[in-house]
């Protein structure tokens, strides 16, 4: 009776996709409206008018007959119903029309755009076309999806080969919005930087800007002048890697391997530049060694010097960086000091090595792959921040500001601007690349899952002593810093009129009560925009990431290792390189969403998947596999298993995953920056665009406000998914 | 025995089935195999022969690369696992550590869509078989390793699977529990009149509970039969070694008779109980404890020197060399000790030699 069951709830499942797609070509709107995303047209619900046309209303009209093969070959695969599934038929049928289907919509979407054709040599083999196309709507959208999910159904049911057709749609899901939303903007991104001023492309134009000496000289190494951008964005790059990978692993050395007495303090402080906007450090060293900083006049008086720029330039970045992304390190050096067993070091101990030799033969080599983790973390993030070289730079070029100023600027540069970042991209998938195959390959697993009594060793002296130094001293900087914020959103005007007020926060935050509550502060706007789009992006970049977590250790498939490397690749984009592909890939048809709220959520939940993918694939491993399997001998689909068994197993990877995306998207302003409309600004492009004008009191207290926010969304998060009630384990670790 | 809980018990075969992982490496190669309903059958071999493989693909959890598996009648050969009517106790147990015991051994039922008050019924006469009661609310981690192997079998007989699979379950118990929970599993098989195949590679453990075994080695069945069968006639060098340890002598077979065959080693002769195909070679197996070793000079017996001895408890262990090589030798404590260095005449006791083809 079982088995009946579930050979009904196959051919139900194919009848569903059917069903769907056929309604979505019958009943929604192809193409996107104004008010698309709001729904608005859902009130005026128009079936069959020109306003808001179906794709079958369009083709009965006459109109976008190019739509009408897509429609055709979907319905063929209506025939599969009449066949039975041990047919090999049945699966090359699906396969085939589900294929050949999503084929045909997407060329017809990328060859016909709002001037007709999209390239003039089509044009040249059809003849001129006066039609024109928008970008994608519900209809289109939904009837894409369902001959994608017909295609994969058609991928499981192929005989002996055991796929799972949630698997498969799953796989089928992710790779192809990865694709859309990742590979599409890149390419398109790529091939604009070809593109000449008359709109032809030049291979040699190309190869001349790419090599221009203004982005590659090195005279600044020599003393000589100024440097390249792309050399100065290496250097600040290679010097923010380095410094903040060794700041990370004195933090995490002193809190797992010695009594350090203020190691809870440590712990704590080191998560709170993760809720800080990378920029408000810069703004924070501004007010510290700025022209009137508190520092540099102290210093120019007991000097008798006149007060200098001198911390605008590399100096300055470097510092804002180092303190924005040493905790990003941290975190990631922590995980591999505490997963280095015990009893690796206690064992070559007993082989009569001293302290200092087994960490040094022992702990060191194994903790490598993470120092390369946290040095291409680190990396990455110099390279794409733009906010804090916007703030410190002077006269410091780098390429993610020079990119921004490409595109927003007077010469409106689009060709200029995808060629910065390609070599941005270019620099940091280098990075990416070396990490992944020249450590990738050695496994230096050291959880092995068995009991281990070891007790951590304690650091030799000769280390333990400069780094509770050096941490100690970033310690107290960073409290100065965070000092500096707090101080600095309560003064009059900074350096100039010291008294306290709290006059920005009630320009920002304002409240009147005029019949009901006016929000009259400045900042409300684009604070509420910000939380509505985090708060959207949260949940879909957590599942996104989980589930493709799940694929990757769960399930075997073709291409695994490609799909693996497709995933984590956004994971090396910077977000200025996210930021100007999308405005380049989304403003034209068929996929239009440019100015909207929907490009700033997606291109979150893009940017920080990987970061899903990982905590997920981290604690995934923990469980065992036999627990999936147990729960399919037992009769659970895949996907009763992945709901009943791993999603309450995995609820710390789950809130992790959140919180991150959450933070992210209200901190992020690289990719924001060009993503931004009047209608949806963000928080953190308004604070940028209050530091150009020097307003710098309102700048830090809605700094200091979002700081605050998230702090108390993060434990409202913790409280409201809690952790999974797994029994005594857990209490044992706790009192440890 | 409970009344809620029946038996759905069906045969199990394979017909040619192999599995193969990547291009060649052979985890099953060829097998073929009938699990009579209502028996217990043991795969037993070395770890890497394909026993647990060959458990997988019965689950399902492994589709075959070759070949066809019919469980009551009926080709299951391409179903998935959450399709087939069986179930499977884990090594590990695989309990859910986030449910309590209840609903662990109710998950496999909600599964299957059963009513509220089924569920309820069948799940605490399962918990009864296993002597559970009391401890429906406790998570796994609040249960010693027994009692969680307990769940693990409620939760799979409950389900009255047409097969229930067991991988290695005694594994992870202490010596003294293992004795006790091998007992109680056949107890259930029995009593429930289950189809169950069993994996282990610990021998003892297989002769004690299985109405047959099968000996695996290399990704193949090396021999099919009942523990007597195995012990007394095994057919190849492998298997005598596997089953009860064997010395492996070189003989010259005199003559082979209706039920005996008559075997002389160096001036030895004597009469051992099997037959086997005249046109092959054959070597003599014999078990460690059936050989009487004695003082006494004996121009018709082997002779040897004693090369060790270690005393472990119940018995005497003895290295003794000769012209036939090395004998491995166990004798009872209460027979006089031969020491390290004397010279030993060796004779066979009846039963425990046998000859197999080398």
């Amino acid at each position: 009776m079982k088995r009946d069951l579930q050979k009904a709830g196959i051919d139900s499942n194919l009848r569903l996709w059917l069903f769907v797609g056929v309604a979505g070509y019958l009943l929604l709107p192809w193409y996107g409206l104004e008010d698309f995303w709001t729904l608005g047209w859902v009130i005026s619900f128009p079936l069959f008018s020109s306003d808001n046309p179906s794709g079958l209303f369009l083709i009965s009209q006459g109109d976008s007959l190019w739509i009408l093969p897509s429609l055709l070959t979907f319905l063929l695969s209506g025939f599969a119903l009449r066949l039975p599934r041990a047919n090999p038929s049945y699966s090359r049928l699906l396969m085939i029309t589900g294929l050949s289907t999503v084929i045909l919509v997407v060329t017809q979407g990328l060859s016909i755009g709002i001037r007709g054709w999209t390239t003039d040599w089509l044009g040249e083999l059809f003849g001129p076309l006066n039609a024109r196309q928008y970008g994608m709507g519900y209809g289109g959208l939904i009837f894409t999806v369902s001959a994608l999910m017909i295609f994969c159904h058609g991928l499981a049911s192929r005989p002996r080969k055991g796929a799972d057709l949630f698997v498969t749609g799953a796989i089928g899901l992710v790779t192809a919005v990865v694709s859309v939303f990742v590979f599409f903007p890149i390419f398109i991104m790529l091939m604009s930087a070809f593109r000449t001023e008359d709109g032809g492309g030049s291979l040699l134009l190309f190869f001349q800007r790419l090599v221009e000496q203004k982005l590659w000289q090195v005279d600044c190494l020599v003393g000589a002048g100024p440097c390249g951008v792309a050399i100065n964005s290496f250097l600040l790059a290679v010097s923010v890697g380095v410094i903040t990978t060794v700041l990370g692993l004195c933090f995490a050395l002193i809190i797992v391997r010695t009594g350090f007495r203020f190691n809870k303090i440590l712990r704590a402080l080191s998560v709170v530049p993760i809720i800080t906007p990378p920029f408000v450090i810069g703004l924070a060293i501004i007010l510290l060694f700025g022209l009137s900083g508190t520092v540099t006049t102290t210093v120019a008086e007991w000097l008798g010097l006149n007060p200098t720029r001198w911390v605008y330039g590399f100096t300055g970045v470097l510092i804002a960086q180092t303190l924005a992304f040493t905790p990003i390190a941290f975190l990631v050096l922590i995980g591999v000091v505490e997963s280095v067993s015990p009893s690796l070091e206690e064992a070559a101990q007993t082989l009569r090595a001293d302290r200092w030799t087994s960490f040094k033969t022992v702990t060191l080599p194994l903790i490598r792959p993470g120092l390369a983790n946290a040095f291409l973390l680190g990396f990455i993030e110099s390279m794409a921040d733009f906010g804090n070289p916007l703030v410190l730079g002077g006269n410091l070029d780098v390429l993610s500001t020079e990119i921004f100023f490409a595109i927003v600027g007077a010469q409106y540069d689009q060709s200029g601007a995808a060629i910065l970042a390609t070599i941005l991209l270019g620099f940091t998938l280098l990075a990416f690349y070396f990490q992944r195959f020249w450590l990738g390959k050695k496994s230096y697993v050291t959880v092995t899952g068995k009991g281990d009594s070891g007790i951590p060793t304690q650091l030799p002296k000769r280390v333990a002593i400069p780094a509770i130094s050096i941490v100690s001293l970033w310690t107290v900087f960073t409290f100065v810093v965070y000092g500096m914020i707090l101080y600095g959103s309560v003064v009059e005007l900074w350096g100039v009129n010291n008294t306290l007020t709290f006059k920005h926060y009630i320009t920002a935050f304002g409240l009147d009560w005029k019949d009901g509550i006016v929000w009259s502060g400045a900042a409300w706007d684009s604070f509420w925009t910000t939380m509505m789009i985090s708060v959207t992006a949260a949940p879909f970049t957590a599942a996104v990431g989980l589930l493709t977590a799940y694929l990757l250790t769960r399930q075997k498939f073709f291409g695994q290792n490609a799909f693996e490397f497709g995933t984590m690749l956004s994971f090396a984009i910077p977000g200025t390189v996210i930021g100007v592909s999308y405005i380049l890939a989304f403003n034209v048809p068929p996929i239009e969403i440019t100015g909207t709220g929907l490009i700033l959520v997606i291109s979150f939940i893009f940017r920080n998947m990987p970061v899903g993918v990982r905590a997920g694939i981290a604690s995934m491993t923990q469980i065992d596999k036999s627990l999936d399997e147990s729960s399919a001998t037992l009769g659970a689909s895949t996907w009763a298993t992945l709901r009943h068994v791993i999603m309450p197993l995995l609820k710390s990877a789950t809130v992790a995953a959140l919180v991150y995306s959450f933070v992210r998207a209200m901190t992020a302003i690289s990719a924001v920056i060009f993503l931004v409309s009047a209608e949806y600004d963000m928080a953190t492009s308004y604070i940028i665009g209050r530091v150009e004008n020097n307003d710098y009191g309102l700048a830090i207290a809605y700094s200091t406000t979002l700081i605050v926010v998230m702090l108390l969304a993060i434990l409202l998060l913790q409280f409201l998914v809690g952790r999974t009630k797994i029994g005594r384990r857990h209490a044992e670790l706790e009192s440890i | 025995m409970s009344q809620v809980i029946k038996t759905n018990a069906a045969d199990v075969r394979f017909e040619g089935v192999s599995k193969i992982y990547g291009k060649d490496a052979v985890a099953v190669g060829d097998i073929d195999l009938t699990v009579e309903a209502g028996t217990l059958v043991t795969l037993l071999g070395p770890s890497g022969c394909g026993k647990t493989t060959t458990l997988r693909m019965i689950a399902g959890l492994e589709l075959p690369t070759a070949g066809k598996i019919f469980v009551g009648g009926e080709d299951v050969t391409d179903l998935p696992a959450t399709q087939r009517d069986i179930a499977m106790v884990f090594q590990s147990y695989a309990l859910f550590p986030h449910m309590s015991v209840q609903e662990n051994i109710a998950y496999g039922l909600v599964n299957s869509g059963m009513g509220r008050d089924e569920i309820a019924e069948r799940t605490s006469s399962g918990m009864d078989l296993v002597g559970l009661k009391g401890f429906e609310k406790r998570l796994p981690s609040e249960l010693s390793g027994g009692q969680q192997q307990r769940v693990a079998v409620a939760r799979a007989i409950v389900l009255e699977p047409q097969v229930l699979l067991f991988d290695e379950p005694l594994s992870n118990l202490d010596a003294k529990l293992r004795r006790q929970v091998r007992e109680e599993i056949r107890e259930l098989q029995t009593g429930l009149g289950l189809t169950v195949v069993y994996v282990t590679h610990d021998q003892e453990e297989a002769l004690a509970v299985s109405d047959k075994i099968v000996v695996m080695d290399k990704a193949k069945i090396a021999q099919i039969g009942t523990p007597v069968d195995l012990y007394d006639r095994p057919n190849s060098v492998f298997v005598a070694d596997f089953i009860g340890e064997a010395n492996i002598l070189d003989c010259d077979v005199l003559s082979l008779g209706e039920s005996e065959s008559s075997v002389r080693i160096d001036n030895y002769q004597f009469a051992v109980g099997n037959v086997i195909p005249e046109d092959r070679e054959a070597r003599l197996a014999v078990r460690p404890r059936n050989i009487a070793l004695s003082s006494e000079s004996n121009p018709d017996a082997l002779s040897g020197t004693v090369k060790k001895v270690s005393y472990v408890g119940s018995h005497y262990e003895y290295t003794i060399v000769g012209t036939f090589g090395e004998i491995f030798a166990i004798e009872d404590a209460t027979l006089p000790l031969k020491s390290e260095g004397s010279e030993v005449s060796i004779t066979f006791k009846g039963r425990g030699s046998c000859l197999v083809p080398s």
